[in-house]
């Protein structure tokens, strides 16, 4: 009996493809557009709310609220790319190419934290305009964005990860947005649990390590951390699509 | 060019296919018959590399399939039943991506695009968006992306379902002048699309290889003349003297005792097989009461052959006057 489906390693060229798809696939419909418009929306409700409220000339606020908005967006952004390929019968094409299937999930990914790069780069007017009336801690600020990057790119590795289960994208949708919710929430066993499982759960929470980059605290560990998380989600993504088509 | 051997596919417990095994020589075209849920689509997947098989090996050009995936990938190209179109791309910019992804070099890109564009009439849809194109003209799509990439290997699964009969002509005689330059393989549920077009015929039926052969041939075989079962009280020797003697007689085999029944030898069974065009019910029956052998049984035996052809020969579609514009 020969190895089942084994791991085609990834190139720059053939992810570019899918990358580019997926970007026109983002910005030719409406999603890219409804999306960034409603991040904006909600984002600058809080900016001017938090601002208005301490009158101080600092970004911490905002950016945490920042990342729970995006914890309800990820799963939008990614529940369309790998479950609609399924449901219309495009994976047939995707996956009797030359294309390996880290490719394919590598182009994807990428796309999406492309347009999520976009919604950040449009929120940058806040700190401008921080900049404009005080003296912000532009230290603390890029680091806190880093820290929004980091959280944000995890969250759509699990949405992306949640859209390689099904062929329905709003059965992908709900187990993501579940699935991050239940991330979020992980932490907070650690402050209730005194015991080992409290100590496990809380070093597995990816909020406390967002909250270190949002006081302008930068640690390697903390981005290996959220990097980690990346790259474990991107694994099992590539290995449930091939172990779907490969079960025997 | 193609070679299947052993191929078997089970998904959990039920078998897609069980035990195929068949080739297809360089320039040949070569028809994958059988009714639907036969395991068609299973076999050309297992080819295609879109999945493994739990047994045997499928290989395309001397690459095996499931070790040499991207040499073979490069090789094929591949329709499948519903053609894999991204409704949100233009009709050129989605031959772009595939020509991309299908790894055909940047310099002869444009060209091939245009080569599959132009070999399937697609110039007047080139800018539009899928989604907005018919039925008819998607299809073409599908193959227009099968054929991108000049592959040598062409497979083909169900390329003319859905489509209006002036359509279905235009395809068959495309898929026809494939032939020679490219290997295809051809998935059909309709038997004179393949008679049509093909050079030989594999039938699998329940996932199984039922017939191998030519057209030509597989109708010789389908237009002999059905086999009879008779049962008859009287020893052996004395019932198969008489049926060999009996005129049109071309086989007699001797059959076991009914299902259940215990072997009695004073009751003999046997299946005979008549020229072709020949009714030998009437003949038996004399020539056995002449012996004073009464019959006990006699009915036809279908054969499996014939089993599958029945469900094959279902005419072709009857939605040809539903979609009849083009819709350009």
């Amino acid at each position: 009996m020969k190895r089942p489906g084994r791991f085609r390693p990834l190139a720059l060229a053939r992810v570019g493809y899918v990358y580019r798809r997926e970007m026109s696939a983002y910005f030719l419909s409406p999603v890219a557009y409804v999306v960034i418009a409603v991040y904006l929306v909600l984002s600058g409700y809080f900016f001017s709310m938090i601002l208005l409220a301490t009158h101080s000339a600092e970004m911490r606020g905002t950016l945490g609220d920042m990342s729970l908005v995006f914890l309800f967006v990820a799963p939008v952004l990614t529940m369309r790319l790998l479950a609609d390929e399924r449901r219309t019968g495009t994976d047939e094409l995707l996956f009797t190419s030359p294309l390996s299937t880290a490719d394919i999930v590598a182009g994807k990914y990428l796309a999406s934290l492309s347009v999520f790069l976009v919604m950040l780069a449009l929120t940058g007017v806040y700190p401008i305009i921080l900049m404009r009336y005080g003296q912000p801690d532009m230290g603390t600020v890029l680091s806190g964005y880093l820290g929004v990057f980091l959280l944000g790119a995890v969250f759509l590795a699990v949405g992306l990860f949640a859209s390689s289960l099904t062929d329905n994208q709003v059965v992908a949708g709900m187990i993501g947005f579940g699935m991050l919710l239940l991330l979020w929430v992980l932490g907070w066993a650690g402050q209730s649990l005194e015991n080992w499982l409290g100590r496990a759960l809380a070093a597995l929470s990816v909020l406390d390590r967002f909250s270190d980059f949002n006081k302008g605290v930068l640690d390697l560990s903390n981005a290996v951390f959220y990097l980690s998380y990346i790259a474990g989600f991107c694994f099992l993504t590539v290995f449930f699509l091939d172990r779907r088509r490969w079960a025997r | 060019m193609i070679e299947v051997s052993g191929l078997t596919k089970h998904y959990g417990t039920k078998v897609g296919v069980e035990d195929l095994s068949f080739t297809a020589g360089r320039g040949e075209i070569l028809g994958l018959l059988g009714p639907n849920g036969a395991g068609k689509t299973t076999t050309i997947r297992l080819i295609t590399g879109y999945m493994p098989p739990t047994r045997g090996w499928a290989r395309v050009a001397g690459f095996d399939v499931e070790d040499h995936p991207a040499e073979v990938k490069r090789r094929i190209g591949y329709l499948p039943e519903n053609p894999p179109l991204y409704r949100d791309m233009t009709v050129r910019s989605y031959l772009e991506f595939v020509a991309q992804i299908k790894e055909v070099p940047p310099a002869r890109r444009r060209a091939q695009v245009d080569e599959a564009l132009g070999a399937l009439d697609l110039g007047p849809v080139a800018g539009r968006l899928i989604q907005n194109i018919s039925r008819g003209y998607r299809q073409r799509v599908g193959l227009a992306q099968a054929l991108l990439n000049r592959p040598e290997v062409l497979i083909l699964d169900e390329p003319t379902a859905g489509l209006d009969p002036k359509q279905i002509i235009e395809i068959r005689r495309l898929i026809k002048s494939l032939g020679g330059r490219h290997t295809v393989v051809l998935s059909s549920h309709i038997l004179p699309e393949v008679a049509q077009v093909c050079g030989r015929v594999v039938i699998i039926n329940r996932g199984r290889l039922v017939a191998e052969d030519t057209p030509e041939r597989l109708s010789q075989r389908l237009r002999r003349s059905q086999r009879l079962l008779v049962r008859v009280k009287g020893r052996e020797d004395q019932v198969r003297a008489c049926l060999e003697g009996l005129e049109g007689v071309l086989l007699v085999e001797e059959e076991g005792p009914a299902p259940g029944a215990a072997p009695d030898p004073e009751v003999s069974a046997f299946s005979l097989e008549a020229q072709p065009g020949f009714d030998l019910r009437e003949p038996l029956f004399f020539a056995l009461a002449r012996a004073g052998l009464p019959i006990l049984e006699l009915r036809p035996v279908q054969l499996s052959l014939e089993e599958v052809f029945l469900q094959l020969t279902t005419e072709e579609p009857a939605e040809a006057t539903a979609e009849g514009g083009e819709g350009a």
